[in-house]
Order: C-alpha cells, then sequence, then structure tokens
C-alpha cells in the first residue's frame, strides 16, 4: 500500500502546530496503525528530519497510552479498537490519512501526538478508590457478591484511561471516564462506604481539571475502545444525588 | 563444565544470610516477628523512593506511603496506571482450597519449586506460598472485580503446572484489574501526601554513597533535565529485560535500564540467562512486527494444541480428519495434557515445527483449537471466559478463532533472571531492594503460568513493607545534599552518556540496531542454546556493540521529549546485558526449565539437569571479565526430580 498521512506536528506545549504532509510506501496489511508510524519515523531518521513523537506501550490494547485522533474519528474507523490494534487492512491503498491528538481543554499538547492526561490521575485522586489498607482485609468469600454485580462492576472497570471519550466529546467532558470508576465501586458491597462522597469529589476534582459538563450527547461511548456504556453516567449522577441527600 | 578465565572468572560465593531457620512453615513468621521495626513518628522523617509502577512498585509505593514513610515513585509512562503488568491476561494464584481440591500452601510451593526445576530456594517460594491467600483478600477488599459464579463467591481456573484450580481472574485482563487496585490505593496515598508520583521520569543512574543506595539520577522525559533524588533506601521494581529479544510480549517501553546501572553500581545480577518463552503467542507475520502478543495459557483450559501427522500437510485444518491430526501435548503428556508447564509446551512446539508439521506461513506455528469446547460448551460460555481474548486474536490476524483454529507460536515473555536479592529483598548493595520480576527470586530456571501476579503483589504489598524496616531502622542516614562529589559525579556521568549518545549522529536508527541485537539473541539464545552458538552470539554482539557506538543517528537534542534517544539509552543497556546472558547461558551447560541446552537433553528432548555441578544460583558481578558468584542451593523439604508432567 502507498498512503499520504497528514499529521500534527507541533515542538512543545507552548509551540504553534501544523498539519504536515508525508507520504509513504511498502505498507502492509497486516501492519498495525502505529506500525505504520514506526515505518515512517525510520524514514523521517534517515532522512535527518524529527521523527513523530506519539504515547504507545503494551500495543495490545490494554495499557491506554496510545490515543490518536484518525481521520477525525478517535483511535480511527475500527469501532471497539485502540490506535495499536487497528490494522492496515481496514484502509486502502492510495488513501490519505489525517492524524492529530486528543483535543480537549484539559489535555494540553505536549509534543506531536503526545497530550497531558494528568488530570484522570487527579480525578482518581480525589476519591476514585476503595480505602482498604494493606493487611485489614477479611477472607475474600466474607462477603458474597452477585454475580450480575460481580459483572456490572467489571464492565465498567475495564476502561483503560485512554482519553478517547474526552476528545470525542463536544464539550470536552470526561464524564464517562469519571463515571465508569463510580460505576465500577459503587456495584461491589465494599464499595458502599464511601459511595456517596466518592461521587461528589470526583466530580468536583474533574470540574477543577477544566473538563465540559455532559450533555448526553453519546460520542463518548461510540469512541470508548473498551464500550464502556452511558449508562455509568446516570449511576454516578444518582450517586452524586444520594451525595447531596445525604450531605456529603 | 564451565570456562574460568575465557569470558568470565571465579569469585566467592555468596549467601542469604537473611533466610531465618528452622521449620519452612515457620520462617515467615519468625521473619516478620523478630525483624526491627521503625517506630510511626519515625518513619515520617525516612525518605524512600520506588523505581517503577506496576503491581510491585505501585504496591509497595501504596503500602509504604501507608505506613507513613516519605515515598516518591518513578515511572516512565504519562500514568503509574499504565505499567505493563496492566497486560497480564489470565489469572493469579493463590492456595484458598475454595475448591476443596487438595490444595494448600504446601502444594503450591512444591508445584512452584518443581515447576521452576528446582533452581529457586526454599524460603522465598514457601514465603511465596503463604502470602498467596492474603493478597486475594486484599485485592477483594479494594474492589477488583474477579470472576465470580452465581452464588456469588469467586471463581477459579486451572493454569500449567498444576493440577488443582487455584487460579483466579477477572475474565482475560486480570493484571489490569490488580494493576488498577494498587494504582488506586498509589492514589489515595498522593492523595494524603505520602507519596509523591513522578510520571515521565526515567532513572539513568543509582547513587551510592559510602557503600550504601543513596538515591537516584533521573531524566524528565519531556524537558530533558536531568536531576537527583536523595533518600534513605531506593526500591527498584523496573520489570523484566525480555526486550533485550526485541521481538517479544513485553510493552515496547518495557527495559532493563534501572536494574542495569544498579549492576553497573555493584549489585549481581543472578542468572540472567534464566528466560521465559511463552507457548501460546501469535505468531510473527512480517519484518516489520514491532511486538508480539500473547494469547493467554487460560486457553489451554478448553484449547486443544495440535498440528498436522504428516509433515507438508497444507490442507485448511477443517479438511484434516481426527485421525490425521496430532494432538501432541496430550500424546507427550496424558497426565497434564494441554496444561504442561510453558517450557515443555514452547519446546514440544518447537520440535514439530522443526519436522515440517508447523502450520501458516513459514510453518512456525501450531493450531490451537476450540472446536471440542465450542460443541461441549456453547459459545456463549466461551465468549464469557476468553471472548476478549477471541476478539483481540481476530482484530490482529482477521481470523475468527470460533470458526477456525487459531494458529500460535512461543514468544519471550518474561524473565526468571534479574537482580539478585535476600530473603529480605536487599540487593548485595544495602539500601537498595528489588522486588518483582526485576529480582530473579521465586520462579527458579521456569515460572508457572499465573504465578507472576502473585509475586508482584507479594513483594509490593507484604513482604518489602515488612522487611525493609530492619534496614531503615539505623536511619536517616547522613544528609546529603546534590553538590556531595559522589552525587555529582553520577549525576554529571549521565549528562555525559546523553551528550555522547546524541553526538554519534552516524547512519543507522537506533531501532535497526534493536532488530539486529534481537535476532541475534532468539537465534542463539533463545529456545535452544549450544556451546558454539552461544560463543558465536558473544562474538556478534560485541562486533554489533562497536558499530552502535559509532554508527547510531539520534536526531533531536536532549532537552526536549526525545523518543529515540530514550530508546538509545536503553538498546545501549541491552546491549551489555545480553552479552552476560549468553556467558551465563554458556558457563551453565546443564539444562534447567526454561534454558535448554541441547547438549543435555534426556533420550526423550526433555530438560537434563546437573544437579551435581549446578545446583546453584550464579550471581554476576559487574567486572571485566565479568565475576561469577555461586550462591548454592540445599533441598530440605523437597527432592530434586526428574521433572516429569507425563
Amino acid at each position: 500500500m502507498k498512503l499520504t498521512l497528514r499529521i500534527w506536528r507541533q515542538s512543545d506545549r507552548e509551540a504553534r502546530g501544523k498539519m504536515v504532509t508525508y507520504k509513504i510506501d511498502d505498507i502492509s496489511t497486516d501492519m498495525s496503525f502505529l506500525e505504520v508510524l514506526d515505518v515512517l519515523n525510520e524514514q523521517l531518521t534517515a532522512t535527518g528530519e524529527e521523527p513523530v513523537a506519539f504515547d504507545h506501550d503494551c500495543r495490545e490494547g490494554i495499557c491506554g497510552a496510545c490515543g490518536m485522533v484518525i481521520n477525525g474519528v478517535a483511535h480511527g474507523p475500527q469501532k471497539l479498537t485502540t490506535a495499536c490494534q487497528l490494522h492496515m487492512r481496514h484502509f486502502k491503498d492510495g488513501d490519505t490519512i489525517d492524524v492529530e491528538p486528543w483535543r480537549a481543554r484539559a489535555f494540553p499538547v505536549v509534543k506531536d501526538l503526545v497530550v497531558d492526561r494528568g488530570a484522570f490521575d487527579r480525578i482518581i485522586q480525589a476519591g476514585g478508590y476503595i480505602s482498604a489498607p494493606t493487611g485489614s482485609a477479611p477472607d475474600a468469600h466474607a462477603t458474597p457478591v452477585p454475580k450480575p454485580d460481580a459483572d456490572a462492576a467489571f464492565e465498567a472497570a475495564a476502561c483503560i484511561g485512554c482519553g478517547a471519550c474526552v476528545a470525542a466529546c463536544p464539550n470536552g467532558s470526561a464524564m464517562l471516564f469519571t463515571a465508569a470508576k463510580v460505576a465500577h465501586l459503587g456495584a461491589l458491597p465494599q464499595g458502599q462506604p464511601e459511595r456517596a462522597s466518592r461521587a461528589a469529589a470526583m466530580l468536583h476534582a474533574h470540574d477543577e481539571a477544566d473538563f465540559g459538563g455532559c450533555t448526553n450527547t453519546g460520542e463518548c461511548t461510540a469512541v470508548c475502545p473498551k464500550g464502556i456504556p452511558l449508562t455509568v453516567i446516570g449511576a454516578m449522577n444518582h450517586d452524586v444525588l444520594g451525595s447531596a441527600i445525604r450531605g456529603r | 563444565m564451565t570456562y574460568p578465565g575465557e569470558f568470565f572468572v571465579d569469585g566467592d560465593p555468596i549467601a542469604d544470610t537473611k533466610a531465618p531457620d528452622g521449620p519452612l512453615a515457620e520462617r515467615w513468621t519468625k521473619r516478620r516477628s523478630t525483624g526491627r521495626l521503625v517506630n510511626p513518628a519515625n518513619r515520617r522523617r525516612l525518605d524512600v523512593i520506588v523505581v517503577g509502577s506496576g503491581l510491585a512498585g505501585g504496591s509497595a509505593a501504596a503500602t509504604l506511603g501507608e505506613l507513613g514513610y516519605r515515598v516518591r515513585c518513578y515511572c516512565y509512562q504519562d500514568s503509574p496506571r499504565r505499567a505493563h503488568s496492566i497486560a497480564a491476561q489470565g489469572g493469579i494464584n493463590a492456595a484458598k482450597n475454595y475448591r476443596n481440591d487438595g490444595d494448600s500452601v504446601e502444594r503450591l510451593f512444591h508445584d512452584t519449586i518443581k515447576g521452576g526445576d528446582f533452581r529457586s530456594r526454599e524460603s522465598n517460594v514457601y514465603r511465596l506460598a503463604e502470602v498467596s491467600v492474603e493478597i486475594i483478600d486484599q485485592c477483594v477488599a479494594q474492589g477488583v472485580p474477579f470472576a465470580r459464579e452465581y452464588g456469588g463467591l469467586l471463581d477459579t481456573r486451572s493454569f500449567g503446572g498444576a493440577q488443582v484450580s487455584r487460579t483466579f481472574y477477572a475474565r482475560g485482563q486480570t493484571g489490569q484489574q490488580l494493576l488498577l487496585g494498587a494504582y488506586q490505593a498509589l492514589e489515595r496515598q498522593v492523595s494524603a501526601g505520602t507519596v509523591a508520583m513522578h510520571t515521565r521520569h526515567e532513572m539513568l543512574d543509582l547513587i551510592v554513597v559510602d557503600g550504601r543506595a543513596r538515591g537516584i539520577v533521573v531524566r524528565d522525559l519531556e524537558t530533558g533535565a536531568v536531576t537527583v533524588d536523595l533518600a534513605d533506601a531506593v526500591v527498584l521494581a523496573g520489570g523484566g529485560y525480555g526486550n533485550v529479544f526485541h521481538l517479544s510480549t513485553n510493552a515496547k517501553g518495557c527495559n532493563v535500564t534501572a536494574s542495569w546501572r544498579a549492576h553497573r553500581r555493584g549489585a549481581l545480577f543472578a542468572n540472567p540467562a534464566f528466560t521465559q518463552i511463552h507457548p501460546t503467542c501469535i505468531p510473527v507475520s512480517g519484518d516489520h512486527q514491532s511486538k508480539l502478543t500473547l494469547m493467554s495459557e487460560s486457553l489451554r483450559n478448553d484449547g486443544r494444541v495440535w498440528v498436522p501427522s504428516a509433515a507438508g500437510d497444507t490442507r485448511v485444518p477443517a479438511d484434516i480428519p481426527e485421525d490425521e491430526r496430532d494432538y501432541f501435548l496430550e500424546r507427550r503428556y496424558p497426565a497434564y495434557g494441554n496444561l504442561v508447564p510453558r517450557d515443555i509446551a514452547s519446546r514440544a512446539t518447537k520440535a514439530v515445527c522443526d519436522d515440517g508439521r508447523g502450520v501458516g506461513p513459514g510453518g512456525r506455528g501450531v493450531y490451537l483449537d476450540f472446536a471440542d469446547a465450542l460443541t461441549r460448551l456453547g459459545r456463549p460460555t466461551i465468549e464469557e471466559r476468553y471472548g476478549n481474548l477471541f476478539e483481540m486474536y481476530e482484530r490482529i490476524t482477521g481470523d475468527d478463532p470460533y470458526v477456525t483454529p487459531m494458529r500460535i507460536y512461543p514468544a519471550v515473555h518474561y524473565t526468571m533472571g534479574g537482580l539478585w536479592v535476600d530473603y529480605d529483598l536487599s540487593s548485595t548493595i544495602p539500601g537498595l531492594f528489588v522486588i518483582g520480576e526485576a529480582n530473579f527470586s521465586d520462579h527458579g530456571a521456569n515460572r508457572l503460568g499465573a504465578s507472576a501476579l502473585m509475586q508482584g503483589l507479594a513483594d509490593g504489598y507484604f513482604v518489602l513493607p515488612n522487611t525493609i524496616g530492619a534496614y531503615l531502622a539505623d536511619g536517616p542516614f547522613q544528609k546529603l545534599t546534590p553538590k556531595h562529589p559522589d552525587v555529582v559525579s553520577a549525576r554529571s556521568a549521565v549528562s555525559d552518556r546523553v551528550q555522547k549518545l546524541l553526538s554519534i549522529d552516524g547512519d543507522r536508527s537506533v531501532d535497526s540496531f534493536h532488530r539486529e541485537l534481537g535476532k541475534i539473541m532468539w537465534e542463539y539464545c533463545g529456545m535452544e542454546r549450544t556451546d558454539a552458538g552461544l560463543r558465536k552470539a558473544i562474538e556478534l554482539i560485541r562486533s554489533l556493540r562497536d558499530e552502535f557506538w559509532t554508527r547510531v543517528k539520534v536526531p533531536g537534542t536532549g532537552a526536549e521529549l526525545n523518543q529515540s534517544l530514550e530508546r538509545a539509552g536503553r538498546v545501549a543497556d541491552f546491549f551489555e546485558l545480553a552479552e552476560l546472558m549468553c556467558i551465563d547461558a554458556l558457563h551453565r551447560s546443564e539444562s534447567c526449565g526454561g534454558h535448554f541446552r541441547a547438549e543435555s537433553q534426556t533420550p526423550d528432548g526433555e530438560a537434563l539437569r546437573a544437579d551435581d555441578e549446578f545446583s546453584y544460583v550464579a550471581a554476576w558481578e559487574f567486572a571485566s571479565p565479568p565475576v561469577l558468584h555461586k550462591e548454592h542451593l540445599t533441598f530440605e523439604y523437597e527432592t530434586p526430580s526428574q521433572r516429569s508432567y507425563s
């Protein structure tokens, strides 16, 4: 395959970026999208140009490091698939592909396709945990968890924290990310003691980090590589309301 | 038969002086109840650095923070949640015996010692089995959503090398869920102010002052700034070094640099040749390949491994009748069948492919077939157990495993070797502790499935926090400033090395060197090793390393986010490690576990140990040539025997 890539280049946080066009040949349909960037970077290195910076690590779709907007869609055209698991058999010879970083006020661009997602860690710090210091746990079978609850918790816990939901949201909201954690922990008996305060504190941290509000457009769940359902946001709103009623 | 003088010299033997004596089952209790402690008020005055934020590093940083130490944790990723533990699929072992199938701490201990082919320490392994039980309790309390049965109790499954069902799991994403549990505990401590988290920072040297580990030199990967961080103790949790093979199931960023820099500063490196080749990975599809993807061992619970009985059979699998298929694991190992340990399954796979019976492009692959399980259990059950793995397979290969068997082949997955530690997880440098995959301690020459998660969390949550106090009770140590000559020299050495890499300005990319190094290692230090091959590899590595330092091209500058520069430093360290791995593999002329020397095999082609000569840990001291220190292994409770799974 021969491809034309138009990629966002920006040298640092302060610099003005721009789209730059590159031609690339000899692309195999078995390659992943990130392997195409590898080939491009080898080509750029050989000609003395700076390679394109992009975050990536496991290349198995689970670490959540990679993330880029491909032809206008977060993680590209394949549903339920991260950029690292997107293979070139879904593209055609001669295609022109636009590649941009996540764009959101709360995710400043660091360089090229790399953005700062530190705000996600700050939301978790605000309450995205169950307080269970090491050594304090009762036997694992002390509290049975109904299978449907365990499955619901797992479904929400599958979030990989990539940030695609934020990139896709017209408001730059991280509500799906935040609510996924609230829903995960809130579905389990172990998560009940902190349930109300957790939701309120995480929502507050979300707003402090400059993410936008949720208007239920649902773009987030459409691009989510793990298929986190929109219903988690409803579950979080329920808990936030509970927090207001209980005054904590 | 060893070769001191040619590639290495013999040094003094070493011993693990920290392990308590007395009955095996009482040693950990004894250690915990007699070790020196640090009172809570004093903990607030002690600084501990943790390098790495995976299962071991993340859980250690969180727990040390809970205890009240002043902790600083470093990772190269943009968030601690991305450490490669996240990619572990299958599960975590624990001797809970919830199944009433005869499991116990003793049996997990026995399975792990035997699985490691009698090249690990009894005291350490027993402790691991003992602590495994607490890990499950801890993770459930944190909200880890393990798989459950309809009655609400935890589900388990079987893994290789065990005849009981003791592996707890969260679909095919157990590592992710356990890591998120540790990550959340860590972020809770960040919020509490006991842990300061430094993301996008890479440790490039260890600072040793007056014989004690006192800090690290780090590079801020975004700005390029090289700074020092000084403390009372340093904990390394940087994971394994499988990426020395270039193609492995490790994440692209996994590297040996933190461990190797500590090795260069005096920490012994143990059993570097002990690497695990995992039998079930998606085969290489072309030269562009940047990494290999594991298909969880749990699939061998329901998948059957086979190849055509006749060489050169190119029919599609559906056209090959039952009686013309060779289910070679079931045939050779009837007692364990498809669930033999990883080293055994990998070698058996290689053997049938060497026979010309491999399938797929290049003949390097075997089938992992779910047809029987789909008939027996139905598609919904298979989807629930392995759905995400089947989807991942289809995304990568374009084939649907519900319809056609998976094709799999072994790939580098885990490294049992690592920095030498004693029972307290202290390296040979006082104040430097090493935990998780980065140490060598518990898996001997082969790790059993679902035991890496167990060991990482055992070290981080329960072992290190209970042993580090004995060292820190002597602290706080003499106050150091960044102007101390040893600190200044470590820092400038790092800056000089960065400048050196940038100044070569040659004509070959870092990746081209890494690929070539990986090919050498896979060819000569992979699944089968020989005397002649290893000698050749050492020669090739040396000459490629010289070429690297004269021809590598690293674009950009040191004062910015420069991913080529990051990789260059890591590959430079892989070159040095690769040579030591080959020397270790050469000197150990026996076969054991994942280390298979063609010269030492049984008539059936199984690994043949030489206990009289090699029942020891090979701990290497950095020098030119390297110095070999042997830690003799004694077995009081287990009797080393030829492993049998048939």
